[in-house]
């Protein structure tokens, strides 16, 4: 078993510096009117990915129009005077880029792949639609429909997906990140053509945007395209959203989610700091260190424990997301094994939690948990585009990109005395809240009601 | 330490290199062919600018081996990594994440899949190559995991059951492949799954991941020898077997199928198509093109257009021929709100009509087959898919200019070609239509 140890830790060493040695391969320049561009080279193959990043989301939203910066991301397909709806799809069609966008809890993002040539087209169609964009009530009134289909298949008839949109919602009240990303249907029902007019001149800024561009392309040709195509732009006031600051938890939250369905669920949702937000910066590291004890892989704890050795579990995990602008949640889910209740694996879960707090984490499963992020940063470069979503996540967050090169020695850096100190200060039980799945037999009603379940 | 800095100049050396020959690369990777221990095919891929390997063996293992019982093939590559006669699972596990290499396996309709991603480090590659080889080839099939993975495969079937989409694609290959191997789905019944015993499992890894069965695929930081040496050592330790005969040729249907199952769900998912083409047809390259003005190229095809952009009926609608080693299917398929399930059928119904009918007009096809060959660099821009390319190529015996040739094929689809392929291939009086969600129909 020596031997192994070693095996690991000496990954970690070598590997350290291969990842140091990728910086200076990233570049900035800001422009006058204040968009940040950001060019990573990567020369393995002939190709580019280009994309937009605004720092607007569901964060930014309020109840009554939840949903409206991914309702606009839609509408952002619709076209300008100088590129028609048709003539935006066909200009893409032609040069063989694959596009779309995407929308989070801290951005609204806007890409194409394409081969070097075309960067150009790119940068012509970004800068015109972060601008131009006609909003008509026709296509609205379509889009809005094409949505609404988008909820209907990525949450309401997805059992454990309304777990964790009701577990979100009850475990931050005042926090932007109580309501879902793709908005409540009520609110996407009663959103005005008006409404979205008001977002994009609130948001869409040269100067609340960054423009990340990852492949085999030279900055100074990239920056120099950049000025030409958004230079011209201008920069406009940006006014914030309100702080809205969760007030204090103190006690333990649980609810239940009654839908149609043949398996019960249970999902945990600590309260945690994300890296913005930390007052210590070592313990959202250690906090990701954590979540890989617990579910880095088949060796890990929850595979090992609940799914392997008591067999309570079909299937366990665990998910902390450092990059995020406001606290955040550190999660556990698990389904059960046929012939266990959801209390055995809930018991257990608290179980696994307890151990984390009075023993310290081995050696040989903290070396694990570093080999393999150091390892995945290593094949993370296999896509530019998986690149460029660090890059563009770490600046929506509010972290600024050069947070990616130091990623793994920040890793490394931790110690089980920190892994432990994490657990004890967050996996507590006033910052938890449970969110349960009670199946329904289909023939039950349809749709999902919520039911508190606890005093709060 | 002194082994430290190999990773770092190997990187730095290679990536300068790289940008150098850039102005004159070609887009497709060149690949390298040999006969590896016991006549085992391998194809390589030198991809010398990430420190990392990918390494697939391909067995002619599908769930189309699994005759009477569903999801043997599925439940067999799950109990590889239980344990070894000199390993427990915990121990595989660890001894992969250990040196951060990732294994993995997928169970297809006509073939399996087992792969393995490490870094290129000898010290980490060594072990991580040796537990891939020895669960590959001397699983011992512990029986308390075999009941426990047993459980797990039950528990998600019953999860395809809560999901109306798994309920309509399980439905639609049952209904377009009837008797055939290819109409019970990868992951089982619970009935099938029930029936499975250890000796099923024993004895369809001993039929099946055999080296007559197998082929190799390699991508990574490696040269020729070294790809060689690997690929050698993999097929040696392979049990020799023989090559299984391969699936029977499905019968197409004979009239119009309609299936409607009531699902408490919001939406209804629709699915319509019917028997396809095999890999290697002749008709491949035109196809894939007519289809791609149908319902293949995102934002810009037919059904998009009309099903999503002007009714606003669905968020995804698309259509793809999937070819296997036998007909695979043609596929179309839609999700809306249950009360406009059928006018969103209708309408699927009538654009495949009219385009089976009619044909792309010359504007269409050549947006089509610019859009096709100026996004080629995107699909091999990876080492993870050409991977898959390989495995492609090598599994399904499809010729090594293959990727080389595929812009060439697509330039050459003419409008007539489409019409004629399309009315060859698509009888749309013929079409399997299915529909899940929504309450009883009146």
């Amino acid at each position: 078993m020596n031997v192994i140890k070693i095996a690991g830790l000496w990954l970690v060493a070598a590997l350290i510096c291969h990842v140091q040695a990728g910086v200076g391969d990233t570049h900035e320049m800001v422009l006058d009117n204040g968009l940040k561009i950001i060019v990573k080279e990567d020369h393995r193959a002939p190709v580019v990915v280009s994309q937009i990043w605004y720092r607007v989301g569901s964060a930014q939203e309020h109840n009554g129009i939840t949903g409206i910066s991914h309702m606009l991301e839609h509408m952002m397909f619709k076209g300008t005077e100088k590129y028609s709806a048709e003539k935006f799809t066909s200009t893409l069609a032609k040069i063989g880029a694959r596009d779309n966008a995407f929308t989070g809890r801290d951005y609204t993002a806007y890409f194409q792949v394409m081969g070097r040539d075309h960067l150009e087209v790119s940068f012509d169609i970004e800068s015109d639609r972060m601008v131009n964009l006609i909003l008509t009530q026709d296509d609205f009134d379509s889009e809005r429909e094409v949505v609404k289909e988008e909820r209907r298949l990525r949450t309401d008839d997805d059992p454990n997906a309304l777990v964790y949109e009701q577990l979100s919602a009850a475990a931050f009240t005042s926090s932007p990140y109580h309501h879902p990303v793709i908005g409540w249907m009520n609110d996407l029902e009663h959103l005005e053509l008006e409404d979205l007019s008001r977002w994009y001149q609130r948001w869409y800024a040269p100067n609340n945007a960054t423009l990340v561009v990852v492949g085999d392309v030279e900055p100074e040709t990239v920056f120099a395209l950049a000025r030409t195509y958004f230079g011209a732009i201008e920069r406009r006031h940006i006014r914030d959203s309100k702080p809205r600051v969760e007030p204090i938890q103190s006690g333990l939250r649980r609810i239940k989610v009654k839908a149609v369905a043949k398996l019960p669920y249970i999902l945990l949702g600590y309260k945690t700091p994300s890296l913005t937000t930390a007052e210590q910066d070592w313990e959202p590291y250690a906090l990701s260190v954590l979540s890989g004890v617990l579910d880095g892989g088949r060796s890990a704890r929850l595979s090992k424990y609940l799914v392997r050795e008591m067999e309570l579990a079909a299937s366990a995990g665990a998910g902390y997301s450092l990059y995020a602008r406001y606290p955040t949640l550190f999660l556990l889910e698990a389904t059960p094994a046929p012939q266990h209740s959801l209390e055995d694996v809930e018991q257990a879960l608290y179980a696994e939690i307890r151990a984390l707090q009075e023993d310290l984490v081995s050696e040989q499963e903290l070396a694990r948990v570093k080999a393999q992020v150091i390892a995945s940063e290593v094949y993370a470069q296999d896509s530019i585009r998986a690149q460029a979503g660090v890059i563009g996540r770490l600046e929506s967050a509010g972290l600024g990109w050069r947070v990616m090169d130091e990623y793994s020695q920040h890793i490394n850096a931790i110690s089980a005395e920190q892994v432990r100190q994490v657990a004890r200060t967050y996996l507590t039980e006033d910052r938890l809240t449970v969110s349960v799945l009670e199946p329904l037999q289909a023939g039950g009603t349809t749709g999902a009601a919520v039911v508190s379940d606890a005093a709060q | 330490m002194q082994h430290s800095s190999t990773p770092l100049r190997a990187a730095c050396g290679t990536l300068w290199l790289c940008a150098a020959l850039l102005g004159n690369a070609l887009a497709a990777p060149s690949i390298e062919q040999w006969t590896s221990a016991q006549t085992v095919r391998t194809l390589f891929v030198a991809a010398p600018e990430l420190p990392m390997l990918d390494i697939a063996v391909t067995f002619g293992a599908g769930s189309d081996r699994d005759a009477e019982l569903a999801g043997l093939s599925q439940i067999t590559h799950a109990l590889l990594s239980a344990g070894t006669d000199a390993m427990d699972a915990d121990a595989v596990a660890e001894r992969f994440e250990e040196v951060g290499a990732r294994y993995g396996y997928d169970v297809n309709l006509d073939h399996s899949r087992v792969s393995l991603r490490s870094l290129t480090e000898e010290q980490l590659l060594e072990p991580a190559l040796s537990t891939f080889v020895e669960i590959l080839t001397r699983p011992d099939f512990p029986q308390k995991d075999f009941l426990r993975l047993k459980n797990q495969a039950l528990t998600a079937i019953r999860d395809e059951q809560q999901r109306p989409d798994r309920i309509a694609g399980k439905a639609f290959y049952q209904a377009v492949y009837g008797t055939h191997p290819y109409a019970q789905p990868v992951s089982g019944s619970e009935s099938s799954m029930q029936a499975i015993e250890l000796a099923d499992v024993k004895a369809f890894q001993q039929q099946y991941l055999v080296a007559e069965n197998a082929t190799i695929a390699i991508v990574g930081d490696l040269d020729t020898d070294q790809a060689r040496r690997i690929s050698e050592y993999i097929a040696s330790h392979l049990p020799r077997g023989a090559r299984p005969a391969t699936a029977p040729p499905p019968q197409p249907a004979s009239e119009d199928q309609y299936r409607f199952i009531p699902y408490p769900s919001q939406q209804s998912h629709v699915y319509l198509g019917q028997l396809g083409i095999a890999r290697g047809d002749p008709d491949y390259f035109i196809l894939y093109t007519g289809n791609y003005v149908l319902g293949g190229g995102g934002f810009s095809s037919r059904l998009m257009k009309r099903i999503r952009k002007q009714l606003g009926l669905s968020y995804s609608v698309y259509s793809y021929f999937f070819p296997l080693q036998q007909p695979g299917p043609f596929m179309l398929g839609l999700q809306t709100r249950a009360d406009q399930a059928q006018m969103a059928l209708d309408q699927a119904s009538r654009l495949v009509q009219d385009y089976v009918d009619q044909g792309p007009s010359e504007e269409e096809l050549e947006l089509a087959k610019k859009s096709i060959i100026g996004g080629f660099p995107l699909r091999v821009d990876q080492n993870s898919d050409i991977l898959a390319y390989l495995s492609l190529i090598g599994y399904y015996d499809l010729p090594l200019d293959y990727l080389e040739t595929f812009t060439t094929h697509i330039a050459e689809v003419t409008r007539e070609d489409v019409r004629v392929a399309f009315s060859r291939h698509l009888h749309t009086d013929r079409m399997v239509k299915i529909v899940v969600g929504g309450p009883e129909e009146e």
